[in-house]
C-alpha cells in the first residue's frame, strides 16, 4: 500500500516535472526566439491553454505528498524555506505574465510581461532543479525527522553545494531543450526553425553537463546520468534532422528518467539524514494512516484516469501549430 | 515578534490576499457561465458581449488566485511543520482530493473555454465554462470542509501513541455541520462580489459617457451589466444574511465562546440584547452599547428568551475541562469584525435594490440621478465592500477560534515549524510582501483597462478552419 502511493507521488512529481519543464523552457525561450512581439506572442501561446493544467500536477503531487506522507513534507518543507518561498514567488510572477500578457494591447506591457516570464521561469527552473538535488542528498534530520538548526543557515545552506549546484543548472537546461523542442513540434515559420537550432545547442550542452556530473558523483547516477546524456544526444540528433516528435520524446524521456532517479536513489528511503542513516525518513516510516491512504488511493483510481482523458482531449484540440510567420 | 507571531501574521495575509481574488473567481465563472447560456438561447448580442467581458475579468482574477493558491498548498509545510504533521492525516487526503476533483476541471477547461473559442462548437463550448463554475465550487467546498475540521474536529480519533490525529471517516469530514452551513453562506457572499463588480462596471460606463457616444448594442451591454450585477448582489445578499442566522446557530453550538465574544457578552444572559455598536471611553467601567433587545439570543438559539452563555462563564468552564490557560480570544477584534462584516454586506445589498428600482421596467439610467458625476468616482466600492464584508468575516472566523488552532484539541503555539526563525519569516513575509503588492497594483489596471474598453463580442459559431492556428483578439 505505502509503495503504490510512494508510486503515485513519483508519478505526480513526474509528470509535473515533465509537462511543466517545457512551459519553463518556452517562457525562457520566447524573448530569446521570438524577434519581434508577434514572434514572442506566437510562441507564448503554445503553452497558453495548457500552463495551468501542467501546473495543478504540482498542486497534486504536493497534495498527494502531504496526505502520504505527512513527515516528508514538514521535513522538506520547513527544512528547505527559504528556496520554496523563492520558487513559489517566482512561480506567482510567471502565471501571472502569461496570462496578463496578452489583456493590454501595448509593447511596453507585453515587454515586461516577457522579461518577467523569461526571469522568472528560469529561477523556477533552476532552483527546483537544485531543490530536487539536495532532496536526494538529504537534510540535516534529527531522529524524530525534523531538520536541525536554525536561521537562514539551515534553509539557505543546503543550496550552496555542488550537488544543489548541479541539479540548478540541469534543471535550466532540460527546460531550455524541452521547450526547444516543444516550440519545434508547435509553431511555424521563423521560430520553429530557430528553435530548431537551440535544442541542438541546449541538448549537447546538456548531454555533457549530466555526464559529467555522473562522472564526478559515480555509482548509480553515473549509470542515470550515462542514459540521460544518451538522450539529450538523441534529442540533439533527432531537432538537427528535423524530427521534432522525437526530439521532444527524448528530451522529456530525459526528465522522467532523471526524476525518477532522483526520488528512487535511495528507496526505501525518502529523506536521507545527513546526520545519521538511521534518522533518515523510510516509505513507511513516513506513511499516513492505512485509511487516509485508501481514501487518496480510491479518489485516485477514481478521479485521475478522467483527468489524463480531458486533459489528452485538451492537447488534442488545440494540436495545431501556432503561426510564427506574419500575415500580412 | 516571535517566529510564532510572525507565522501567524504572513498565515493572515497570504491567506487573506487569496481570498480576496476567490468570490470574484467563484461568482464570475458562473455568471459568465449564466450570460453566455443567455446568448445561446436568444442570439442576443448584448449577451455575447457581456460573457466576454465577465470571462476577460474571469481569466485575470483566476491567473491570480491559482498563484496564490498554490503558495496556500506549502504553507502548511513551509511555517506549520508540526501542525502538518499533527493534521496530515486529515488534511492532506483533503487537499490531494480538492487539487484531483476540482483544479484539474477548472485548469484544464478554462483553457479550453478562452482558446477553444472558434474551434469547439458552440454547444461544447458553452459547456465548458459550467464545468469550470462547478469546479470552483467543489474546490470551495472541499477547502472549507478542511476548515470546517477545525472550528468542530470530526471524523477523526487522536492516536494515543503520537498524539496526531488518524482520519477515521472521511464522509464526516465532508458532512461536518459547519461546512454545510458554511458553504452557501460563503457562495452566497462571493457572488455578491461578482455581482457588485459588474455592477459598478455596467453603471461606471453607462455615466461615464453620453448616450449617443455609442451604438445601442453597446448600451445595452451595460445595462445587462448593471442589472445582472445588482440582481446578483440583491440575491447574493438575502441569502447571505439567511445563511449567516442558520451558520451562527451552529457556531453558538459547537464554539459558545466565539460567539460570545462576537457579542462581547461577558456575562450569562437570558432574554440577551444584541448590540448594534459599543463605545468605551477612558474613565468608563462598562461600553456604552445600542442594543437591539432579545435579539441575540433570538439569534443564537431561535428563541428570543433563551439563556446565553457569557465569556466569563465559558473561561471558567474551560479551565476545568482543558487545564489552566486563557481561553478567551482578542474581544474587541471579534466583536468589529462581526459587526463589519454585516454592515458592510447590509449597505451593498441596499446600493443594489436602489439601482434595481431605478431602472426598473426599462427606465434608462437618468442621467439626472447623476448629474452629480463625482458619484462616479465612488462605484468601486461596489465590489469592495462585499470583498471586504468576507474578509472581516474570515477575520472573525479565524482570530476568534483561538487560542485553538483545531478547537478543542490543538492550539496555534504548537503548531508552528519548530525551526523556523524570525529572520527567514521577515525575509519570506518581506517577498510576499513585495510580490503580492504588484500583483494587486497589476489586477486593479487590468480590471480597469477591460471594463474602459468597448465590450467584444464573443466569437460567431466556428467554422472548422484548418492550419495555421489564428490569432484570437486578446489571447496571448
Ligand atoms: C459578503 C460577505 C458576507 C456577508 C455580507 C456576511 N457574511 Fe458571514 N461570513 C462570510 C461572509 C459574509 C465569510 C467570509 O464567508 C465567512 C467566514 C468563514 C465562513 O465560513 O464564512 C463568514 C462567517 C460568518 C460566521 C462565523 C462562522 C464560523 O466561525 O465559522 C457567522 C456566525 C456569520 N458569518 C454570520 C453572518 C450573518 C448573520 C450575516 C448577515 C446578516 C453575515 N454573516 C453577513
Ligand atoms: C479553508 C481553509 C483554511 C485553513 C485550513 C486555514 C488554516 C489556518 C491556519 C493553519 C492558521 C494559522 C494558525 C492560527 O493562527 O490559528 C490560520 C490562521 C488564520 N487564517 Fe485560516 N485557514 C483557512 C482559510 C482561511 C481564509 C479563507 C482566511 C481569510 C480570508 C483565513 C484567515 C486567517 C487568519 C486571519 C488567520 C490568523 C488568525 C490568528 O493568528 O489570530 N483563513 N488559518
Ligand atoms: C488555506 C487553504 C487553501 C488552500 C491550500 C488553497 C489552495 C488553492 C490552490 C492551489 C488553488 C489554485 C488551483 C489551480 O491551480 O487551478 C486555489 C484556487 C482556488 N481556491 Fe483556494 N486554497 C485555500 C483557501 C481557499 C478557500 C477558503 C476557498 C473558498 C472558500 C478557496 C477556493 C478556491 C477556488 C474557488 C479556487 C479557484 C479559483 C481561483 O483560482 O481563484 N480556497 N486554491
Amino acid at each position: 500500500m505505502e509503495i503504490l502511493w510512494f508510486a503515485l507521488a513519483i508519478l505526480c512529481w513526474v509528470l509535473f516535472f515533465a509537462l511543466e519543464g517545457f512551459d519553463f523552457g518556452v517562457g525562457m525561450l520566447a524573448p530569446v526566439l521570438g524577434r519581434d512581439d508577434h514572434e514572442r506572442g506566437a510562441a507564448i501561446r503554445t503553452v497558453g491553454p495548457v500552463w495551468d493544467g501542467n501546473e495543478v500536477w504540482l498542486v497534486a503531487a504536493i497534495g498527494v505528498t502531504f496526505a502520504a506522507f505527512p513527515d516528508w513534507y514538514a521535513a522538506l518543507l520547513s527544512g528547505l524555506y527559504l528556496p520554496l518561498v523563492l520558487v513559489l514567488l517566482a512561480l506567482a510572477a510567471r502565471g501571472v505574465a502569461i496570462e496578463f500578457r496578452g489583456k493590454v494591447d501595448t509593447p511596453a506591457w507585453r515587454r515586461r510581461c516577457e522579461v518577467t516570464l523569461a526571469v522568472s521561469s528560469f529561477l523556477a527552473a533552476g532552483l527546483f532543479g537544485a531543490v530536487v538535488a539536495v532532496a536526494t542528498t538529504g537534510l540535516a534530520l534529527d531522529p524524530a525527522g525534523a531538520v536541525v538548526g536554525t536561521g537562514v543557515e539551515r534553509t539557505l545552506g543546503p543550496l550552496l553545494s555542488w550537488p544543489a549546484l548541479a541539479g540548478a543548472v540541469l534543471g535550466v537546461l532540460a527546460a531550455l531543450v524541452q521547450g526547444a523542442t516543444f516550440l519545434g513540434l508547435r509553431t511555424t515559420g521563423p521560430v520553429r526553425l530557430r528553435a530548431r537550432r537551440a535544442a541542438v545547442a541546449s541538448a549537447a550542452v546538456a548531454g555533457v553537463v549530466a555526464a559529467g556530473v555522473g562522472v564526478a558523483a559515480g555509482g548509480t547516477t553515473l549509470l542515470f546520468a550515462v542514459v540521460v546524456a544518451l538522450l539529450a544526444g538523441v534529442a540533439a540528433v533527432a531537432a538537427g534532422a528535423g524530427h521534432e516528435g522525437a526530439a521532444f520524446a527524448a528530451a522529456t524521456l530525459g526528465v522522467v528518467g532523471a526524476v525518477v532517479a532522483a526520488f528512487t536513489a535511495h528507496v526505501p528511503v525518502v529523506l536521507p539524514s545527513t546526520l545519521d542513516p538511521a534518522s533518515s525518513l523510510t516509505i513507511s516510516g513516513a506513511a499516513a494512516s492505512p485509511y487516509a491512504l485508501t481514501v487518496i488511493t480510491v479518489g485516485a483510481v477514481l478521479i485521475l484516469p478522467g483527468v489524463v482523458a480531458y486533459q489528452a482531449f485538451s492537447y488534442w484540440v488545440f494540436r495545431r501549430r501556432v503561426a510564427s510567420e506574419r500575415v500580412a | 515578534m516571535t517566529a510564532l507571531e510572525l507565522s501567524r501574521l504572513q498565515f493572515a495575509v497570504v491567506t487573506v490576499y487569496h481570498y480576496l481574488f476567490v468570490p470574484l473567481s467563484i461568482s464570475l465563472s458562473a455568471l459568465t457561465a449564466g450570460l453566455q447560456t443567455a446568448w445561446w438561447r436568444t442570439g442576443d448580442e448584448r449577451y455575447s458581449r457581456a460573457t466576454m467581458l465577465a470571462g476577460k475579468l474571469l481569466m485575470a482574477t483566476f491567473a491570480v488566485g491559482v498563484v496564490t493558491g498554490l503558495v496556500q498548498e506549502f504553507q502548511f509545510g513551509l511555517s506549520w511543520s508540526a501542525f502538518a504533521q499533527y493534521y496530515g492525516d486529515v488534511f492532506g487526503p483533503t487537499l490531494a482530493i480538492e487539487g484531483m476533483l476540482a483544479f484539474f476541471l477548472e485548469a484544464t477547461f478554462l483553457g479550453l473555454w478562452w482558446f477553444g473559442r472558434d474551434r469547439l462548437r458552440p454547444g461544447l463550448h458553452l459547456a465548458t465554462i459550467w464545468v469550470v463554475a462547478v469546479g470552483t465550487l467543489i474546490s470551495a467546498y472541499v477547502i472549507l470542509a478542511a476548515n470546517a475540521f477545525m472550528q468542530h474536529p470530526v471524523g477523526a480519533t487522536i492516536d494515543p501513541e503520537t498524539g496526531r490525529a488518524v482520519l477515521g471517516s472521511f464522509g464526516a469530514l465532508l458532512t461536518n455541520p459547519v461546512v454545510v452551513a458554511s458553504f452557501p453562506h460563503t457562495i452566497a457572499g462571493a457572488f455578491m462580489a461578482g455581482g457588485g463588480l459588474l455592477l459598478a462596471i455596467g453603471m461606471w460606463r453607462r455615466w461615464a459617457r453620453p448616450a449617443d457616444a455609442e451604438d445601442g448594442t453597446v448600451r445595452g451591454t451595460w445595462r445587462v451589466l448593471a442589472r445582472v450585477g445588482a440582481w446578483t448582489t440583491l440575491v447574493g445578499g438575502a441569502a447571505v444574511s439567511l445563511t449567516g442566522d442558520v451558520l451562527g446557530k451552529v457556531m453558538t453550538e459547537v464554539q459558545p465562546m466565539k460567539m460570545a465574544a462576537a457579542e462581547a457578552l461577558y456575562e450569562t444572559t437570558s432574554h440577551a440584547p444584541f448590540s448594534l455598536f459599543a463605545i468605551q471611553l477612558p474613565g468608563m467601567e462598562q461600553p456604552w452599547s445600542l442594543d437591539v433587545p432579545w435579539l441575540l439570543s433570538f439569534l443564537a438559539t431561535g428563541d428570543p428568551t433563551a439563556t446565553v452563555q457569557g465569556i466569563d462563564d465559558l473561561q471558567r468552564q474551560y479551565e476545568l475541562q482543558f487545564g489552566p490557560g486563557d481561553y478567551t480570544p482578542w474581544i474587541p477584534v471579534a466583536y468589529w469584525t462581526f459587526r463589519l462584516m454585516i454592515g458592510l454586506g447590509v449597505v451593498a445589498t441596499g446600493v443594489a435594490a436602489y439601482v434595481l428600482w431605478r431602472t426598473r421596467r426599462g427606465r434608462d439610467f437618468a442621467p439626472a440621478w447623476f448629474a452629480d458625476r463625482w458619484l462616479l468616482r465612488f462605484l468601486w466600492v461596489l465590489p469592495v465592500l462585499p470583498t471586504a464584508a468576507a474578509t472581516f468575516g474570515w477575520l472573525f472566523t479565524e482570530t476568534a477560534r483561538q487560542p485553538w488552532l483545531v478547537f478543542g484539541l490543538f492550539q496555534t503555539r504548537d503548531g508552528v515549524s519548530p525551526t523556523l526563525t524570525p529572520v527567514e519569516l521577515v525575509a519570506s513575509l518581506a517577498g510576499f510582501a513585495l510580490v503580492y503588492g504588484v500583483l494587486a497594483v497589476v489586477w486593479v489596471r487590468l480590471v480597469l483597462h477591460v471594463s474602459r474598453r468597448e465590450p467584444a463580442p464573443l466569437h460567431p459559431a466556428p467554422e472548422r478552419q484548418e492550419t495555421p492556428e489564428p490569432v484570437l483578439e486578446m489571447s496571448y
